[in-house]
């Protein structure tokens, strides 16, 4: 094959600009705030100290981390728990209203969250929620629901009709079916909804910059923009505080990157 | 015992959806003729607010802003996503390594990357400033006439890694033989690029782009971290933050309605002049014939 090199050179920049940030970032993170702020940015610390992960893992962050994993385990498991006998149901139900539904729901993936903050702000305090991590939980799973409902009833369809069939001829009933024959040929299906919902629970930012206030729920987005104002101009403790919050997360990647880049892309590929 | 699941099966997930996201949405379009200030019961106010709208010079600047946010982020990142999404759909080993390096952006929050652009634009122990000359004199956040570029630019490092992914799955579906045809006629690289990956591809060109535009309108946080909030002044307040700051710190949250309203209504028009442009149908049905 031949060499395509405007292509290659522009991948080749494209390199740079993503390492170098990175790097920039976790040498940052580990020098002294005189280092930072005498020394060449680009150099590598001459004397690293862990210093600014003591300052920021004293200063909050693991209450910040907790309430992510929460809200990010709540979420997940709302839409998974609603959206997987959703999905069967779309595929196999008999009933119009379930068609119905469903295109309801399909309207839901064009409707931006920014747009409908207000009227959330209003539901989450008349029912009582507000500055509670429940009120993050609900609005973030009800708006992840259509990609995650579209995705597994695609993986449904492609289900051989005889399987269903087979199954009922053998006396199973429909919870039958979805226990013994959708739940495992939906895994895969599975996988990504939750790869892609864990990842928007976990960055959301508006729905709890609206909907909280107090320390005891903050998440771990907010906790990077508060400590923004707590440390002030000490840089290095920041990017301390961001390293530390892309860790996480950095770790499920190394674990499952195969899971992680169709779960990315899905409901969007072809 | 029934055989099939019955609409009980999808009723939690409908009601579900209907009270967090879809009665939002009409709620939004009644609080736009309404006066709340967030904290009373909302009271109408006809269509004051839309009248109010019409002639509010802040909110046309702020649409204007969100407009060359948009057109500036589509004109870069699409390029740049086609080009090294259609690279890296190749299957050496290396392409394989360096596209999983490309992809770390995404694992990063939008919150987490605007603080590591905003240290590294710093006027004064920033990156750009380490280099000197006349890039250290670029005041990147700080200069009312660039700063829109600026997030421009730091949106771009965030999805790039996105779009590229759609691009290298689409372009790794194009049928070799198409190619190989290409070669035996004679057709060099470009030409191949032209008249084979890129018709191939225009069906991820659209869907990415369509996910540019709406993600342009809904642009959010990052511009609330990176710039404090769309400063300098009020340079870089693009609507959607424009909306935020008149509904949540205005106390104004009935014409903030309004002005999301006007955004869902921007984003849809232009979602379906994008498809209704690029003959987004006819070539769903040619897909299915090839």
């Amino acid at each position: 094959m031949k060499r395509n090199v405007p292509a290659g050179a522009s991948a080749l920049v494209w390199l740079v600009l993503v390492v170098g940030p990175l790097y920039f970032m976790v040498a940052a993170s580990l020098r002294s705030r005189a280092d930072y702020l005498s020394s060449s940015p680009l150099k590598p610390p001459d004397h690293p100290t862990l210093d600014n992960y003591r300052t920021v893992l004293t200063g909050g962050f693991g209450g910040y981390l907790l309430n992510n994993v929460i809200v990010t385990v709540a979420t997940v498991a709302i839409v998974v728990l609603l959206g997987v006998p959703a999905a069967y149901a779309i595929v196999r139900s008999p009933s119009k209203l379930v068609q119905r539904g469903f295109t309801l729901l399909l309207a839901g993936l064009a409707i931006p969250a920014q747009a409908t903050i207000i009227p959330v702000y209003l539901l989450i305090t008349r029912l009582n929620l507000y500055d509670s991590l429940t009120a993050i939980i609900l609005p973030t799973a009800a708006f992840a629901l259509p990609v995650a409902t579209l995705v597994l009833t695609n993986s449904l369809r492609d289900v051989p009709k005889e399987l269903y069939e087979a199954q009922t001829i053998d006396g199973a009933g429909a919870f039958g079916v979805l226990r013994y024959l959708v739940l495992p040929l939906a895994k895969p299906a599975i996988v990504t909804v939750v790869v892609y919902t864990a990842l928007n629970a976990w960055n959301g930012f508006l729905f709890p910059l609206v909907l909280t206030q107090s320390d005891s729920t903050r998440v771990l987005t907010l906790g990077l923009w508060n400590f923004q104002g707590q440390f002030g101009t000490n840089v290095p403790a920041l990017l301390a505080a961001v390293t530390l919050s892309v860790l996480p997360i950095f770790v499920v990647y190394l674990i499952g990157r195969r899971y992680l880049l169709s779960g990315l892309t899905a409901g969007f590929g072809k | 015992m029934r055989q099939r699941p019955s609409f009980w099966y999808a009723a939690p997930a409908f009601a579900f959806f209907a009270l967090f996201a879809a009665l939002p949405m009409v709620l939004v379009v009644l609080l736009s003729f309404t006066s709340w200030d967030g904290l009373g019961t909302p009271q109408p106010n006809g269509v004051d607010n839309w009248a109010r709208l019409a002639d509010d010079g802040q909110a046309y600047d702020a649409v204007g802003r969100t407009v060359i946010l948009m057109v500036v982020s589509w004109l870069v990142q699409t390029p740049i996503s086609l080009l090294i999404g259609v690279w890296a759909a190749g299957r050496q080993r290396s392409r394989a390594v360096l596209s999983s390096i490309f992809f770390l952006p995404l694992l990063l929050s939008t919150a987490a990357i605007a603080l590591l652009w905003k240290a590294m634009f710093d006027p004064n122990f920033g990156v750009t400033q380490s280099f000197g000359g006349p890039l250290g004199d670029i005041q990147f956040l700080g200069d009312p006439s660039i700063v829109l570029y600026t997030v421009a630019f730091v949106i771009t490092w965030q999805y790039v890694p996105f779009h590229t992914l759609l691009y290298q799955g689409a372009a790794r579906a194009i049928p070799r033989n198409l190619y190989e045809a290409a070669t035996i006629d004679g057709a060099g690289r470009l030409r191949q690029f032209v008249h084979i990956t890129l018709p191939q591809l225009r069906y991820t060109i659209i869907t990415s782009s369509i996910l540019m535009i709406v993600g342009s309108l809904t642009t959010f946080d990052t511009v609330l971290i990176l710039t404090d909030g769309g400063g300098p002044g009020t340079a870089s307040r693009i609507a959607p933050l424009h909306m935020y700051i008149t509904g949540f710190s205005g106390f104004e949250m009935g014409y903030a309605s309004t002005m999301a309203v006007l955004l869902v209504i921007v984003g849809t028009a232009l979602s379906l002049l994008v498809m209704r442009v690029t003959g987004y149908r006819s070539m769903t049905s040619q897909q299915e014939g090839a």
